[in-house]
This record gives C-alpha cells, structure tokens and sequence, in this order.
C-alpha cells in the first residue's frame, strides 16, 4: 500500500452560515498537495453537497478525506434520522428540507445527484434513527 | 473581459475585487445552490439574488471568476470580509438577472 494523506473534520450542525468549512479546507489542502485541478473541484464539490446534508438533515457529523496515490476518498458519518428511501433521496428534485432551509438557497434536491455524478463511486449506509455513511471515491 | 472592468461599465458596483484580473469566461444565473454547484464552471460569472454567507462557499468550489448580485442585492451582513478574505470578486447591479446576464454575454 502506498502512503496516504489523511484529514478529519468535525461538522457544526447547528450553524448554516459557516456550512461548507470542511470542503473549502479541503479543497485548499488538496492543491497544496499538487492533486490535478479538474479532481479538487470533483471532489469538494461532492464533498460540500455532503457536508451541507450532514448539516441540514443530521445535525451535523464528521468528514474524513484520505489521499491515496491515485484517488481520493470522502467519507462523511453523521448520527442523525437516517435516509428512510434511497432511491427516492436519489432523485432529482426530491428534498424534505424545510422552508428556513429552502430560503437561503437549498433544497433543490439535487446534492445527492451531484455526489453521484461527479464522483467514480458512492456507497449510502443508513440506518433509521442511528445515522447514515456517505463514501465516495474520486479518481484522477 | 477581466472582473475589474466589468465592474467599471456602468450599472455595477465592486463591493469587493480581491482578485480584480480574473478573466471571465462565460456564465451562469441561478439562485438554487445545488443548481449552480452541478452546473456553474470555473470561471464563469455567476449572477444570482442569493446573498448569505452560503454562496461564499459555493464560488469559492465552483471557482467562478465572480458572483454577481443582480436585483440591487446587498450581500448579508459579513459576506463582503468573507469573500475579501478567500479571494472572491463580488460585484453588485441594480439590473434584473435577465438585464445583467444578456450584457456581461455581450461584453465577452
Ligand atoms: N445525511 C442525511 N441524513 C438524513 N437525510 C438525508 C441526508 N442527506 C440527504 N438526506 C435526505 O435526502 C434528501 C435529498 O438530499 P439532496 O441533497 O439531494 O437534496 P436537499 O439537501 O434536500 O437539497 P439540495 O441539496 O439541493 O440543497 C434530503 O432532502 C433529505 O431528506
Ligand atoms: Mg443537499
């Protein structure tokens, strides 16, 4: 196994306006680390939309980032409701964020779309009530 | 066109030009933030009536060249030394979205 390069974030659940902390450090750290351009803005905008979640509808949680040799990892556990449909979280337009929420510019419904399209690869894990596990992978 | 002289045309106003010779490359209106994360590209205008902190962090991961606050849109309280701080170009118009986005197409 190669070396890798690791960052842990906690993220606020309850402050909106600070919201995106995480993934504007990790974008900076990533070109600090010569990563290719077109990667850093995959991933910090996979890993925004997911902090934002974390935020909106978790309460907050904590955001791993690993860099490895050639792809990058995000990982994002809260220990809020869980996702009770998937598929249907999946889809384009489909939000439950509440109106305070919408007004300040969320709520498309399109985070989780977003995630998946400008990453290789995303893996959901929830759990009703325990919380929910983002993984993501960018390679480059 | 650079960001400096879109903000010298008249009808905007810099509120704040940290990186005033960022070249704009084209451009996007929305307002819905997960919209301009999936659709916004590096370097574009992007013109919105947004104006909370939140659209700091999207121009920065989107890498727009500048966020544009169409309507007379003042950015909320705190936005301005955020942006300073990070790099972000602001500029601001009395113009509608429509108004300003068919200029700023005209001029690069
Ligand atoms: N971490 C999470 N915990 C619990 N529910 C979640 C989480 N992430 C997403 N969801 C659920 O999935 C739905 C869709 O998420 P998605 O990010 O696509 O849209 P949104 O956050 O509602 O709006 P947008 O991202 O466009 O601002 C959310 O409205 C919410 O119900
Ligand atoms: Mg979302």
């Amino acid at each position: 196994m190669s070396e890798s390069v690791r960052f842990r974030f906690n993220v606020d659940g309850s402050n909106f306006t600070t919201a995106g902390q995480a993934s504007v450090q990790v974008k900076k750290n990533l070109r600090e680390l010569g990563i290719p351009a077109e990667a850093i803005r995959r991933v910090s905008i996979a890993m925004y939309e997911g902090e934002i979640n974390m935020v909106i509808h978790a309460h907050g949680g904590e955001a791993e980032v690993i860099v490895f040799e050639d792809r990058i990892e995000i990982i994002l556990s809260d220990h809020g409701p869980g996702i009770p449909n998937i598929e249907l979280a999946m889809k384009e337009g489909y939000s439950t964020a509440p109106d305070n929420i919408r007004s300040l510019g969320f709520g498309a419904g399109m985070g989780l779309p977003n995630m998946k399209r400008y990453t290789d690869d995303m893996k959901i894990d929830t759990e009703l009530g325990k919380g929910t596990t983002i993984t993501m992978t960018v390679k480059f | 066109m650079t960001v400096k002289e879109l903000a010298e045309r008249e009808g905007f106003t810099p509120v704040c030009l940290p990186d005033p010779e960022r070249v704009i490359e084209g451009g996007y209106c929305g307002d819905l933030l997960s919209w301009v994360m999936g659709r916004a590209k590096s370097s574009q205008a992007w013109i919105t009536i947004m104006s909370n902190m939140n659209i700091a962090a999207v121009a920065t991961l989107c890498d727009v060249a500048v966020i544009v606050l169409s309507e007379n849109v003042s950015p909320d309280d705190g936005v301005k030394e955020t942006a300073e701080a990070r790099g972000i170009n602001i500029i601001k118009t009395p113009m509608a979205t429509f108004e300003a986005a068919a200029l700023i197409s005209s001029l690069i």
